[in-house]
């Protein structure tokens, strides 16, 4: 186990094409400092991201998942965040059933207007995992170098 | 009951409405019931059975069978409509092709089961009221239902056909039934206990697949966990990360079209409670997005597939349920 102190957690975020990586863009060009641990994976909308991709980021060795879209009823194709709401909602219970800490999922609406709040949301989602510590209870050991 | 059907099968096949029937078999065993279709009425005579153990959902066959030439028979158990009705939804099977035959059920048991209660050298078994008696080796055995029929039976949702041509018996209706106690026990749990209870079951899996190829609702002709990049296709489960994603993404896939007929854990050659999964998936839509069974129609849009603009958000499940 490694010391907390020295711990730098892995964490991918998922970001909509539309308004959540534009957010994260306007998070840079407003200089706002957020963890260099977030790995961005820009998807064209947020209900492209199927639940196997969230287990296939633990698998290869994310601590945890986030998910970013734009704010319901603003969505570019119109209704894909609903459908993402919905999926991500029954998938994260089922986390938490199956005993996976629920710390690890998130999901947040962030326009292309809140640089800030993306640069807020992902200081605290690193924090919270690194509190956690590795992810152990969803870790494939092949993965591991 | 056999008799009827029997009778019933060889009229609709002797009048030219349908050219196959589609029912039960004994298998190597008197408990080891298997899925058969039958063409003509010699072949019913002999091998045509319907007791205790049919507890096989017939309904996933129909995709095949409703492809092929002429009508087929199919007599289909309460359980059996839900996930007929929930095919036909989904344009698996060509309802033109059917003739339904409903036929009652009282709870069926299986071999495991009985075996596990020490009965030994089963020749066969006739309902008697509350009780099942067993014709063993060893003499009569009389086992009440309530120790004798699985999980799901005890548990029966309904006992009323959702949809049929013709119904063989008495209408059954549905029941008010306690399926989500045991969900409700798993979600009182820690979090660590959860993940202990879940690791001693799925740590049993052996990836046999028996659960995903009996589910009428995972009727894929390709299915993900075939494909090799997936990084979750191998045979054997070869740690415990590939149990827990199977076993997560197999309930998801089915999530809102699973009509919860339990096949998954009867046919489970390690008995891991598996539709205890399924039922999560069940209860969460149930109380997130309003009451919904698979399979009680048609018409209605799956709960995956809608959305409602007022939905509860993902972070629902940071406040709910289970001490930290």
């Amino acid at each position: 186990m490694q010391d907390v102190k020295t711990f730098k957690p892995k964490i991918v975020a998922f970001c909509c094409n539309w308004c959540s990586y534009a957010g994260a863009d306007l998070a840079g060009t407003n200089r706002l400092n957020y963890p260099a641990d977030v790995k961005i994976i820009r998807v064209p909308c947020s209900c492209r991201v199927n639940p196997m991709f969230i287990l296939r980021a633990f698998q290869r060795g994310a601590d945890g998942v986030i998910l970013c879209g734009c704010h319901p009823g603003d969505c570019h194709y119109t209704t894909g965040n609903y459908y993402a709401r919905r999926r991500m909602t029954l998938l994260f219970s089922m986390l938490d059933y199956l005993g996976i800490e629920k710390e690890r999922t998130r999901v947040e609406w962030v326009s292309a207007a809140e640089g800030a709040k993306f640069a807020q949301t992902m200081n605290e989602f690193v924090e919270a995992v690194t509190k956690l510590g590795e992810n152990k209870r969803l870790e494939d050991l092949r993965c591991k170098k | 009951m056999q008799e009827m059907m029997i009778a019933k099968a060889k009229e609709l096949l002797g009048s030219g409405a349908v050219n196959r029937v589609l029912g039960w078999k004994t298998g190597e065993f008197v408990y080891d019931i298997t899925p058969a279709v039958f063409t003509s009425v010699e072949e019913l005579e002999k091998d045509f059975v319907y007791n205790d153990f049919c507890g096989n959902n017939l309904s996933k066959y129909l995709i095949k069978e409703s492809r092929k030439e002429g009508k087929i028979l199919a007599f289909l158990k309460p359980c059996d409509t839900y996930s007929f009705n929930q095919l036909l939804k989904e344009h698996r099977i060509l309802r033109d092709n059917v003739y339904v035959v409903g036929v009652p059920c009282e709870g069926k048991t299986d071999g495991e089961t009985l075996k596990a209660k020490g009965v030994k050298g089963i020749l066969g078994i006739r309902t008697e009221g509350d009780s099942f008696v067993v014709d063993t080796l060893y003499g009569e055995k009389t086992l009440a239902k309530a120790d004798a029929l699985p999980e799901r039976c005890l548990s029966c949702k309904s006992k009323k056909h959702m949809v049929y041509d013709e119904l063989l018996g008495p209408e059954g209706e549905v029941l008010d039934s306690h399926r989500f106690d045991m969900v409700e026990k798993i979600e009182k749990m820690t979090p660590d206990e959860r993940f202990e209870f879940w690791r001693g079951e799925l740590s049993r899996c052996i990836r046999c697949n028996a659960c995903r190829n009996v589910c009428p609702a995972c009727s894929c002709e390709k299915c993900v966990f075939d494909n090799d990049a997936s990084g979750i296709a191998q045979k054997a489960a070869a740690d415990s990360f590939e149990e827990n994603m199977f076993h997560i993404i197999r309930a998801f896939h089915v999530a809102g079209r699973c009509t919860d007929c339990g096949e998954c854990s009867r046919v489970c050659p390690q008995n891991i409670p598996l539709h205890l999964l399924n039922r999560k998936f069940i209860k969460d839509i149930d109380t997130f997005y309003g009451e919904y069974q698979a399979g009680e129609d048609t018409t209605t849009r799956a709960p995956l597939t809608n959305y409602d603009p007022g939905d509860v958000e993902p972070s629902i499940v940071y406040g709910k349920g289970g001490k930290k």
